[in-house]
């Protein structure tokens, strides 16, 4: 799997490729995900045409605090990749990757509903797990495990 | 209560009370459903081993119409606390509750955001069995308490 051309392409909105125990990550601007996204998906060499899984970070106290992390998988070619976004705690938003994957739909949902990240675009960004009238977004690091105790 | 005879044939005599609760306590129905790892004691309990039959209180019932014994046998999420108050409510007078094991009747080993602190916040308990799971001996246990609690209440009496 060659990245060069993706960075080229992409500049300075694509950080440098990290490989660890043969795993590559990749950190993006959240500016450029969509587009980013949609090239890796049609390019021939890349082909990542399956979003295997997306999940939020919370890094709290650490900044910039939130990160939502995208695993690709190429069926085609059976090659990986990790894509990370790093998000400031003061504006946690990002935009929706559903136009380009299908199957982002509820894993955005449930990012939503644990961590706060808001997806623009999405087509339905309401709680997935957590019933409708739950307040807060509990896998961050500063909620109580106990919730917030009612008097 | 006494027994009469009136020439050939035998009467007895009891409190309509009574034998109203001895009807009740000796036919319980519970509700089939169960939302974590007790409920697996419970399937155990009606099973052929402990074979809660014995006392009446065998035949569960898939429809909350039919039932009138709720056996809440597991951790109650929030999400599904909706769901088990619905349940209660489309069972028909008179009924009875059941708070099987730790996570029923307290929030158990999830003191958490996402678990129900005890059944009883909202519906009306009238048995607990601590237990984590319950054993199926602590279960007939607990329900031959109720049956004996059911006895002692009022013919038409509801809460």
């Amino acid at each position: 799997m060659n990245l060069d051309d993706l960075r080229a392409r992409f500049g300075s909105a694509v950080g440098e490729p990290v490989t660890f125990r043969g795993e590559t990550s990749l950190a993006v601007d959240r500016g450029s995900i969509v587009a980013l996204c949609e090239f890796i998906r049609d390019d021939e060499a890349l082909a990542f045409d399956f979003l295997s899984d997306l999940c939020g970070v919370d890094r709290h106290p650490a900044a910039p605090r939130f990160e939502v992390v995208y695993h690709l998988y190429s069926v085609r070619h059976g090659h990986r990749l990790r894509l990370k976004v790093a998000l400031e705690e003061e504006d946690p938003v990002i935009d929706s990757v559903t136009g380009v994957w299908e199957t982002a739909d509820w894993h955005e949902r449930e990012c939503f509903d644990l961590f706060g990240i808001r997806f623009r675009n999405h087509p339905d960004l309401r709680r997935i797990l957590l019933p409708d009238d739950f307040e807060g977004h509990p896998l961050r690091k500063d909620f109580p495990l106990e919730g917030e105790r009612k008097p | 209560m006494g027994i009469e005879r009136f020439g050939p044939t035998t009467v007895l005599t009891a409190n309509l009370d009574r034998v109203v609760g001895w009807a009740r306590k000796n036919s319980l129905w519970p509700l089939t459903f169960g939302l974590a790892c007790c409920a697996i004691e419970m399937i155990s309990t009606a099973a052929a081993r402990y074979d809660m039959a014995r006392f009446g209180m065998e035949v569960f019932r898939p429809s909350p119409r039919q039932a009138d014994v709720m056996i809440v046998a597991g951790t109650v999420t929030r999400k599904m606390a909706p769901a088990v108050q619905r349940l209660y409510g489309q069972m028909a007078e008179p009924k009875w509750v059941v708070a099987m094991g730790a996570c029923a009747c307290s929030g158990g080993l999830f003191p958490t955001y996402a678990v129900v602190q005890g059944v009883d916040s909202f519906l009306p308990v009238d048995i607990y069995i601590p237990g984590c799971p319950v054993k199926p001996e602590a279960l007939l246990d607990g329900l031959i308490r109720l049956q004996e609690k059911i006895a002692r209440e009022a013919a038409g009496g509801t809460r």
